[in-house]
């Protein structure tokens, strides 16, 4: 596990426990855990399971902004997902559900890194397309409906239990131990930070760049669709106007929040994943405090700045400076 | 602090500097003064920290310690910026202007004419064109600077720097891409601005340049002042006695005899190999424990050769077969499947992944090799990486330490160690020591032959006549993209060369230092 938390995830850390002080201190139940119908309950378990797209979202992201990519369109591979998920709940077995809702997140997958790795377009542009174009599929499959659903298996996915925790946990628990055990186990994480280090290099180190971008967009899309089946089952529905909406954003966020360059190279996952709960003990912390929630997009926006000033080379700089006077002077 | 026996006072005077990166002391009380007027060259190893010390004078990293004084008073600039309007100026090896914008635009850039917030275009193309005529340089103003050669680059840096009212000109390996030709033109202007009373600092690891131009030379070792000398004083063994600080290895090693190689088995061969419009095509032919060495002017088709011959370029003509048998070779990926290794010229674009460990750069080709589903573990990585750093002698020996933080010298044996590690037939280099001191030069040069002696095919390009003579069994010579001459045996000496590159009435105008 050393290889996932590296010892610069300090900053993050602080940041996290900072702010659940913070929250426990607008409300004193904050920590309060208890178990009904073999579930746990309470605000801890709420931002994980609130967290649980972004998190998601974010294992994909990091893969992606690794190789010095971007995917803008995981919020409307979600929103494709999730209408694919309810329309087939009711007819169709979960098996099937999630195959196919999975199915269209590869697909979604594929054309993003052949856009990017065999026409070379920028990931930016190159994933706005789907972006857009997504949210309109999505709404094609609901017919502009908010399809809603009652079959007990996918409603389970959403808001079962196993062990006390909500399935949508263990979810993105259980993805971040498949991702890093295929990232690290196998050469896949080496060889996705050199091409994100210097493609050119690596291509000529003999490191079949495109093939790693293929695989790093595929893994995101299908990241972003097992977020968009979780969120329907959550609502026992899907909106095609609203599923996913602005989640990129956060995704992104999240990772920049855990130490990982916009310029490619170095990742974690394990950091990334600690990003997006930052982002939502934030975000829960402030409904449990009884502000508006327009607070929360300020307040965001000052915790990350925080967040970003302790990683930045300059203030650490500076921060020894003021070690060696304080040194000087004693 | 003044010396009375100096008949001037210095223009510059740095003392005591010292620079730690972390626990590495890159500097440790280093001394050095510029008289006006003076050329004067800072010469040591990689490593030795002559980047930093420019880099401490002209602000781009704060010191620890120490004091810099500019015409006696004394100057802490905190920036590139600020030293600039001190009057330190700064020139580097890659010219860090806009390649984009036009030469008057550069010459200009952040203090353009104006008149009513309005850049006077013609004002100023007017005013660049009567500045580098100052230099000799009559070229249009309005094209893209990135249009011109790297000597017409570098001139209007200078030109720049000195028109910002500089008094120090520091010069960081100016002359590393020029050909003679542009060499002496830099030097003509170099005397011109020195006469003018400008300072000079001179970094290069050409010795001929530096005795050819310099005044004085001052020798950093390790982060530490060796010495300051006269140039017209100082025997050149001295020289590089006070580089290295031991006596430099022999570099030259006899040539196997000619007809030696002719019982080699043959490693890979081309056939009628070729691209349109690339190189045109040609026969070649690389045996087992044999150097190659391809040689001929800038743009003759060197590199190409050398891409196409790795798979970094895909042929359109001709058969390629290794040991005998037809390949396939049209990727990188191909190339190192079939056991070719190569080491661009390009060290920081096409070579090192800079953010990634020494250890990382190492392993990753043999990764890339093996494929996904072989990893390294972590023992395996750490095992190579410690046997190639003291084979190849890399340092700091910390395989951990990313490997931009590692001067060229040792880049380019990280390099070498990556493709060392995937145990390759064939290895193509590059100019393998471009940009390199004279020590790790001579390093590199005794690997190469030793690399050959363990059956190892190498095919080498090098823009110094001297170099490619010590160590070829076979030169290849090139001329406007195709295959000219071949040379093999007795007839490998650097007057052979340069009339098969001058055939057919061509010019001499010799590319490099030979």
């Amino acid at each position: 596990m050393t290889a996932l938390l590296p010892r610069r995830g300090l900053a993050q850390i602080l940041a996290l426990i900072v702010i659940l002080a913070v929250d426990r201190a607008v409300s004193p139940q904050f920590f309060d855990l208890r178990l009904q119908d073999g579930r746990l309950f309470g605000s801890l378990i709420d931002v994980l399971n609130r967290g649980t797209p972004v998190a998601l979202l974010s294992l994909g992201m990091v893969l992606v902004i690794a190789t010095r990519g971007i995917d803008l369109s995981v919020g409307a591979v979600m929103a494709i997902s999730g209408a694919i998920a309810a329309s087939l709940a009711d007819s169709h077995g979960l098996p099937i559900v999630l195959a196919a809702a999975l199915g269209a997140g590869l697909l979604c997958g594929l054309w993003n890194g052949f856009l990017v790795s065999v026409l070379g377009m920028q990931p930016i542009v190159a994933t706005l397309i789907l972006m857009v174009a997504g949210r309109g599929i999505a709404q094609l499959i609901t017919e502009g409906r908010i399809v809603t659903f009652s079959s007990p298996d996918l409603v389970w996915l959403g808001n079962g239990a196993v062990l006390g925790v909500p399935v949508p946990v263990a979810i993105a628990l259980g993805m971040l131990i498949l991702t890093g055990a295929v990232v690290r186990g196998s050469a896949l994480g080496l060889l996705i930070e050199a091409t994100g280090g210097n493609a050119r290099a690596s291509e000529l180190a003999g490191v079949g760049t495109r093939a790693m971008i293929m695989a790093v967009y595929v893994w995101c899309s299908i990241c972003a669709a097992l977020a968009g089946v979780i969120a329907a089952a959550d609502i026992m529905g899907a909106d095609a106007n609203n599923a996913g909406l602005w989640l990129e954003l956060d995704a992104i966020l999240a990772v920049v929040i855990g130490g990982t360059s916009l310029f490619g190279g170095r990742f974690s996952l394990v950091l990334a994943v600690l990003g997006a709960l930052i982002i939502q003990t934030m975000n829960t912390g402030i409904l449990l405090s009884g502000y508006p929630p327009e607070f929360n997009l300020l307040v965001k926006a000052v915790v990350v700045l925080a967040v970003l000033l302790l990683q930045s080379p300059k203030l650490s700089g500076f921060g020894s400076i003021v070690a060696r006077l304080r040194r000087t002077k004693a | 602090m003044e010396n009375s026996l100096d008949p001037a006072p210095p223009l510059l005077e740095v003392c005591g500097i010292s620079k730690s990166f972390g626990a590495v002391r890159a500097l440790q009380e280093v001394d050095f003064t510029l008289r006006a007027g003076e050329i004067h060259a800072l010469l040591g190893e990689n490593g030795a920290g002559k980047s930093t010390l420019i880099k401490v004078i002209t602000g781009v990293f704060p010191r620890d310690g120490g004091i810099v004084r500019l015409g006696g008073e004394e100057v802490a600039p905190r920036s590139a910026k600020a030293a600039l309007q001190a009057g330190i100026a700064t020139v580097y090896q890659e010219v860090n202007l806009l390649p984009n914008l036009s030469v008057a635009q550069n010459l200009f850039l952040d203090r353009q004419p104006m008149r009513f917030g309005i850049v006077r275009e013609a004002e100023m193309r007017r005013r660049a064109k009567a500045l580098l005529a100052g230099f000799g340089l009559d070229i249009d103003v309005a094209a893209p600077l990135g249009s011109y050669s790297v000597a017409v680059q570098h001139v209007t840096a200078i030109a720049r720097a000195v028109d910002l009212s500089a008094r120090v000109l520091i010069l960081d390996e100016p002359t590393a891409s020029l050909d003679r030709h542009e060499v002496d033109i830099l030097f003509g202007i170099m005397r011109q601005l020195a006469g003018r009373g400008i300072g000079i600092v001179f970094v290069s690891h050409f010795l001929d340049q530096v005795y050819e131009i310099s005044d004085r030379i001052t020798v950093l070792r390790n982060g530490r002042l060796v010495g300051e000398r006269e140039t017209a004083s100082l025997p050149r063994l001295e020289l590089i006695r006070m580089m290295l600080g031991r006596e430099l290895a022999e570099t030259t090693s006899e040539r196997a005899s000619a007809g030696e190689h002719k019982a080699r088995e043959v490693c890979a061969s081309f056939e009628n190999y070729g691209k349109a419009g690339y190189v045109a095509p040609f026969n070649l032919e690389l045996r087992h424990g044999e150097v190659v060495g391809l040689a001929g002017l800038l743009g003759s088709g060197r590199t190409e050769t050398a891409r196409l011959v790795f798979g970094a370029e895909r042929a359109d003509r001709g058969q390629a077969k290794v040991e005998g048998a037809s390949v396939r070779l049209q990727t990188p990926r191909d190339g190192v499947r079939l056991g070719f290794g190569y080491c661009p010229e390009e060290r920081k674009t096409d070579g090192i992944v800079a953010d990634l460990t020494v250890r990382e750069n190492i392993v990753l080709a043999l990764q890339a090799k093996r494929g996904l589903y072989l990893p390294l573990s972590r023992r395996e990585q750490d095992e190579i990486a410690r046997r190639y750093i003291k084979m190849l002698d890399i340092r700091p020996a910390d395989p951990e330490r990313p490997v931009g933080l590692l001067s060229g010298g040792n880049q380019q044996k990280v390099l070498l160690a990556r493709w060392l590690a995937t145990s390759p037939r064939l290895l193509v280099l590059d100019e393998p020591t471009r940009g390199i001191d004279v020590g790790a030069h001579a390093e590199i040069i005794r690997l190469i032959r030793e690399l050959c002696d363990d059956g190892l095919a190498l095919l080498v390009i090098s823009s110094e006549l001297d170099e490619i003579v010590t160590y070829s069994d076979r030169v290849v010579v090139l001329r406007d993209r195709a295959h000219v001459d071949e040379l093999t045996g007795e007839a490998i000496d650097v007057s052979n060369i340069l009339a098969a590159i001058a055939a057919d009435g061509a010019t001499v105008a010799h590319e490099g230092r030979a």
